[in-house]
């Protein structure tokens, strides 16, 4: 009998029933409306005999344009369920006063406002961005595909594996209550046995894996396969701050691997890395922790400048101003970013001179930055300003974010931290370069691209709702967080005793709720759009009268994106062309040579969830058995070498023809 | 459009030159795998230095417990180092012999090189059982976290590299020296040296300044 | 509504405080040179330069011009000098670990001030404060007398706090086997709320107390109530007040164990656990070779932190039997 049950805890490792939350109602009825939610999915698939088109088409396609769309799907949706937690915390602390606990107990409350952060940062605004560069770097500098399309695949499953992981928290066992740095010895094996922190530690190291990829794709695809003609200082802006992102994804994911590695040393060998006892250093992980966690904010924020140059330029008909100082704006931005780490933690007692020191050096960074803002305001002067979507976004996030900015760098002086860490007022202003920088970007660069990837504009209508939602929301959401913060009023409470303070949570509560408006405008503008696609139609490719090269391709590119590689001779490359009268070339077509699709990143990022979920549960059969076939099965496929094709010049030629023929009917 | 061929063809006259716009058909870019790995290896090459820093806060942490004098044994490490530095030694004749195109040498180096490999790992092993029998397990204090951490994870790298090294043999064996294969010899290539480099590292930081206080 | 919310911040009753209210203020002003241009420059061209505006000049190629450029980068940096300047010479002076040398703008701390010494530390989920040369403990209330400086040790006793009292003086994390320093001062009497600005689990919203300032007689008198408690804060107490517990009410100690607080800070309240400073010591002076392990087992050292997992973990079944009495 003993037997059977070693043999269950072999298999089963400490998960039981009882790790389904049947008695919490909130989760239930989550659990029951994702089930409804997945069935009619599944039941739609179905039925529209869609499983064969979506495992070739899309689940194992290495096509970077799929892939990039498969990054946005994947970021939206956990964007509603990181909005979700948003709105319950919201709820929640507008009434949780005096004798009123709230409606969520502080158990349930504190998994909340951890899992929103390690959505919004990690399975949402990184999916985004990741997915917006992964589309438009290899049209903007010509080629047809990443330098390694079969890793870039990979490194898609992957992410959403890793987000996989963090929804099951939802339903098998709890997530981390930590915050979402998880600071030790809160998250050691002493503080925290449970399964959260793991949920967290996994989650995030198979997602991270991923993005690591990424970041060694992107950026030799832009120092190896940019068009002939295109010098690094031809390159579209974005490309630039695209490169300048993907150095910094390479240089600090590598220490968020390293720093969550010996985390889980700690709980599941009991090595002492951040313990208390026996020569362990908690401070250590605070500072690997945002060596890694700075460069992070401006992997998220560097695209979204890149996006703004583009939509700025485009749409006030108008060159870039100040180029070159723009990209070495962002490259200084790019080093300077390793160099303020500690400002995350003045708190801690490190002495004057290092804490001013890194306090001098935040505050240096917002020199480039300001030099951004000035160009993209010289941009504007002297230029005609069409005011579609996108730039209504940019016009909002240069007002917001340099607030935002304002007070960053008020924070950025340690004794005015030491007044204001942890406070509301941080949690304002984070969320004011983030929602109001990166966020927004993330609207503006999706709207403008849209017609790209899809063929047909966003209906521009429930654009503009969306747009002043969010603004409108976003004022009211976190300005009372600034008076709050200056109040006095730490964050992460579930509950207050002083009454006065309720006003301004109201305020805020009312700010989510414009926001949810604006997600659901958006929505709404997604199937309308849909619907109205007849009419909304992008012919030409060139919707926006763009100036970067992937604007000379239709709409949606083919699959290898440009007939002939394009050759360069200015920025503004597609610009250059129309005005000097290039004639696109509808004869003599070359087979092309392309990679093919595989399902084997797929498979072995599934494999990687299993072992992160076996680790997690201390299911050590299972983690064993996903890690050795994980291994087997990546060096399986390390035995296919034949991955690649040629796409015959016929295709090619019919290709063309077709888009010649949508070009004259169109003039 | 009709005469668009005009400006696709390999433009004669100077002029029709100057002004191409596109690339005859003939473009294909630069493989990219060696600058890729390239770059992964220096993310690699982080995760040590946090290993590295992780062991130089702690690496002074006894707990009361034993410190580098006390457990290592330099004439070990010596013999190890020099079965990892000869490895190097043999996969550097590994490229030799595959730029000659010499398929058997190849292989007959590559398995040299995975041997001593192998025998690198297997006393590192024994040092490790060693040490936990004792009683000076990765639990006993910070130090010794951070130095099974530090050394573990740069053994670890050495297995998943003869992993590769077999892999790559019957690879190699059963399709040749094409360019697929010498491009993944290059890469193991410099993932070996590369450990290599983090060994001597890992030997003067940890056992050198560790042992001669 | 802005006039009638109390922004403790922009009006503190501490003087540490109130210079730092003070910085916020400065920056801000300072930066709003930029940004209210900024803003407005916006708004300004995003109107004027819209397409239906005709009039209004439009040169497409026009993206470069030194002396605009000289500006947009020196502005900012001649913003950011005055700043980091103020930042350098605040942050010295503002310096938690530094001994107060006002009272306030006005006078100085006198020499023959003696600061008033309160050793803080911060429990799951409450807040004891011993005042080592008074000989009392209190839990979740603090006290301290108008314009005599206060120095205040502060430690944890699991995991990272911050102890924040906003209308004193900023805060500093409160962190096991750590302490750290700040100064302070209170210059005018009244109730005032103090709190962890760190969360650190589920008692932490919970873990508030109140912070009096009060005249020298009223301290006098608090002191005395405290001292007249029966409860004595002896290494067994403090072992039992240690245990996790929220909202825990008010409580006072009329007697403290000797050394308590370094006790605390080193890791050694209970009995026969090596203190951390001990431990350290021995680590930097290592005697080498192999008969010191042996030597420390013969000290009989309970490792306790080691032994106590959670059930399961590999670290048990790893543990050498040595270590497990």
């Amino acid at each position: 009998m003993s037997e059977h049950a070693d043999l269950a805890k072999l298999v089963f490792g400490r998960l039981t029933w009882e790790a389904i939350p049947l008695h919490e109602p909130i989760l239930l009825a989550t659990f029951v409306a994702v089930v409804i939610g997945g069935v009619a999915v599944v039941a739609a698939i179905t039925y529209f005999r869609a499983w064969g088109p979506l495992w070739r088409d899309w689940i194992t396609s290495i096509d970077h344009k799929k892939i990039g769309v498969m990054y946005v799907i994947l970021g939206l949706v956990m964007l509603l369920r990181g909005f979700a937690d948003a709105v319950m915390m919201r709820a929640h602390q507008a009434i949780a006063f005096g004798d009123a606990m709230g409606y969520l107990p502080p158990h349930h409350y504190d998994q909340i406002f951890t899992a929103h952060g390690v959505i919004m940062v990690l399975f949402v605004a990184m999916p985004l961005v990741t997915g917006l560069m992964n589309f438009v770097v290899p049209l903007q500098i010509g080629a047809r595909d990443v330098a390694f399309p079969f890793l870039n695949n990979f490194s898609f499953w992957m992410t959403a594996c890793g987000a996989a992981l963090v929804m099951m928290s939802l339903f098998v066992g709890e997530f981390a209550r930590t915050g979402w740095l998880a600071y030790p010895p809160l998250s050691g094996i002493i503080a925290s046995p449970d399964v959260g922190v793991d949920y967290y530690i996994w989650s995030l190291q198979v997602a991270g894996v991923g993005t690591m990829l990424s970041g060694v794709n992107l950026i030799a695809t832009i120092v190896k396969m940019r068009a002939p003609g295109m010098s690094m200082m031809k390159m579209p802006i974005f490309t630039w701050t695209a490169l300048c992102t993907n150095v910094l994804i390479v240089a600090a994911f590598p220490v968020l691997t390293a720093v969550l590695a010996l985390l889980s040393l700690d709980r599941y060998v009991g090595t002492n890395f951040f313990t208390n006892d026996l020569g362990g250093n908690p401070m250590m992980y605070v500072n690997l922790i945002w060596i890694w966690g700075h460069p992070e904010v401006y992997i998220l924020i560097l695209p979204a400048f890149g996006i703004f140059s583009e939509v700025v330029s485009t749409f006030s008909g108008k060159r870039l101003f100040g180029y070159a100082s723009m990209v070495y704006a962002t490259v200084v931005i790019t080093i300077l970013s390793y160099l303020v780490w500690l400002h995350h933690f003045f708190t801690m007692g490190s002495g004057a001179s290092v804490n001013a020191f890194f306090g001098i050096t935040t505050m240096i960074i917002s020199i480039p930055t300001g030099a951004k803002i000035f160009n993209w305001l010289f941009t504007m002067y002297r230029g005609r300003i069409r005011f579609e979507v996108p730039m209504l976004w940019t016009v909002s996030f240069m007002v917001t974010f340099v607030i935002g900015g304002m007070t960053g760098v008020l924070l950025a002086v340690p004794p005015a931290d030491f007044v204001l860490h942890n406070s509301l007022f941080l949690v304002a202003h984070f969320h004011n370069v983030i929602i109001g920088g990166v966020l927004f970007g993330l609207m503006a660069g999706i709207t403008y691209w849209f017609p790209k990837a899809f063929g047909y504009k966003l209906d521009p209508f429930w654009g503009k709702c969306s747009f002043w939602f969010w603004t409108i929301g976003f004022y009211f959401a976190f300005m009372p967080l600034y008076v709050l913060g200056l109040m006095g009023v730490t964050r992460r409470l579930s509950h207050f005793d002083d009454q006065s303070l309720q006003i301004w949570f109201q305020i805020a509560a009312l700010g989510a709720l414009l926001i949810a408006l604006g997600i659901l405008s958006f929505i709404i503008q997604l199937f309308v759009s849909f619907r109205r696609r007849a009419s909304l139609t992008d012919t030409t490719g060139d919707p926006w009268n763009g100036r970067t090269l992937e604007w000379s391709t239709s709409s949606p590119p083919p699959v290898y994106n440009f007939a002939f590689t394009p050759i360069v001779h200015d920025t503004d490359a597609w610009y250059d062309m129309k005005k000097r009268g290039h004639i696109r070339p509808v004869a003599g077509f070359v087979p092309i040579h392309m990679p093919k699709n595989t399902g084997a990143g797929f498979v072995l990022a599934v494999l990687s969830a299993i072992c992160g979920f076996g680790l997690i549960w201390h299911m050590w059969l299972v983690a064993a058995a996903g890690f050795v076939t994980l291994i087997v099965a990546a060096i399986v496929h390390t035995f296919n070498y034949d991955r690649e094709f040629y796409i015959p010049a016929e295709a090619v030629l019919r290709a063309e023809d077709a888009r010649t023929r949508l070009l004259a009917s169109h003039g | 459009m009709a005469n668009s061929t005009a400006t696709v063809a390999l433009g004669a006259a100077g002029e029709a030159r100057a002004l191409r716009f596109y690339d005859s058909g003939g473009h294909h870019p630069e493989n990219g795998t060696l600058l890729g790995f390239w770059l992964y290896l220096m993310s690699d090459t982080l995760v040590f230095a946090c290993l590295f820093a992780a062991y130089g806060v702690l690496g002074r942490n006894y707990a009361g417990g034993p410190s580098g004098a006390d457990l290592f044994s330099l004439p070990l490490v010596a013999v190890n180092t020099s079965l990892l530095l000869l490895s190097s030694i043999t996969y550097g004749f590994v490229v030799i012999e595959m730029q000659r195109k010499r398929q058997g040498a190849t292989l007959a180096w590559l398995a040299l090189t995975g041997l001593l490999g192998a025998g690198f790992v297997g006393i590192e092993l024994h040092e490790f059982a060693n040490l936990i029998h004792e009683g000076n397990g990765p639990q006993r204090s910070a130090f010794l976290s951070s130095f099974f951490t530090l050394v573990g994870t740069h053994g670890l790298h050495v297995t998943f590299g003869i992993v590769w090294l077999l892999t790559l043999m019957a690879q190699v064996a059963r399709h040749g020296l094409i360019a697929a294969n010498r491009r993944r010899l290059m890469c193991l290539s410099m993932f070996w040296h590369f450990l290599d480099v983090i060994w001597i590292g890992v030997f003067t930081f940890v056992y050198l300044m560790g042992a001669l206080q | 509504m802005l006039a009638g919310c109390d922004m403790v911040l922009l009006r503190p009753s501490g003087y540490v405080a109130a210079q730092q209210g003070q910085l916020v203020v400065i920056s801000t002003l300072l930066m709003l040179l930029i940004i209210v241009p900024v803003i407005a420059l916006t708004l300004l061209f995003a109107w004027r330069y819209r397409e239906s505006n005709a009039t209004a000049p439009y040169t497409p190629d026009w993206d470069h011009s030194i002396q605009l450029e000289l500006l947009i980068w020196a502005a900012p940096l001649l913003i950011i000098i005055a700043l980091g300047a103020l930042t350098w010479i605040g942050t010295h002076t503002l310096d938690p670990y530094r001994s107060l040398t006002r009272i306030d703008s006005a006078r100085p701390v006198s020499f023959e001030t003696e600061p008033l010494n309160i050793e803080v530390v911060a429990l799951d989920w409450k807040w004891l404060f011993i005042y080592p040369d008074h000989g009392v403990a209190v839990v979740n209330e603090l006290a301290a007398p108008v314009d005599i400086p206060i120095r205040f040790k502060i430690t944890a006793s699991s995991v990272m706090n911050s102890f924040f009292i906003p209308a004193l003086a900023g805060q500093i994390y409160a962190m096991p086997s750590m302490a750290t320093t700040l100064h302070a001062v209170i210059n005018r009497p009244g109730e005032y709320e103090g709190f962890s600005a760190n969360y650190s689990g589920a008692g932490f919203s919970d873990m508030r107390f109140k912070f009096v300032g009060v005249s020298a007689g009223d301290f006098d008198r608090w002191l005395q109530k405290a001292k007249a408690s029966k409860d004595e804060l002896t290494r067994d107490a403090y072992l039992q007040l240690e245990k996790p517990s929220e909202r825990e009410p008010v409580r006072r100690y009329g007697a403290v164990a000797l050394d308590l607080f370094d006790a605390i800070v080193n890791r050694c309240v209970e009995q026969g656990k090596i203190c951390l400073r001990e431990m350290m010591t021995m680590d930097a002076h290592r005697p080498s070779g192999r008969q010191s392990a042996r030597e420390l087992i013969a000290l009989d050292l309970a490792i306790d932190a080691v032994v106590c997992r959670a059930d399961n973990s590999i670290a048990g079944a790893l543990l050498p039997s040595v270590y497990r009495d």
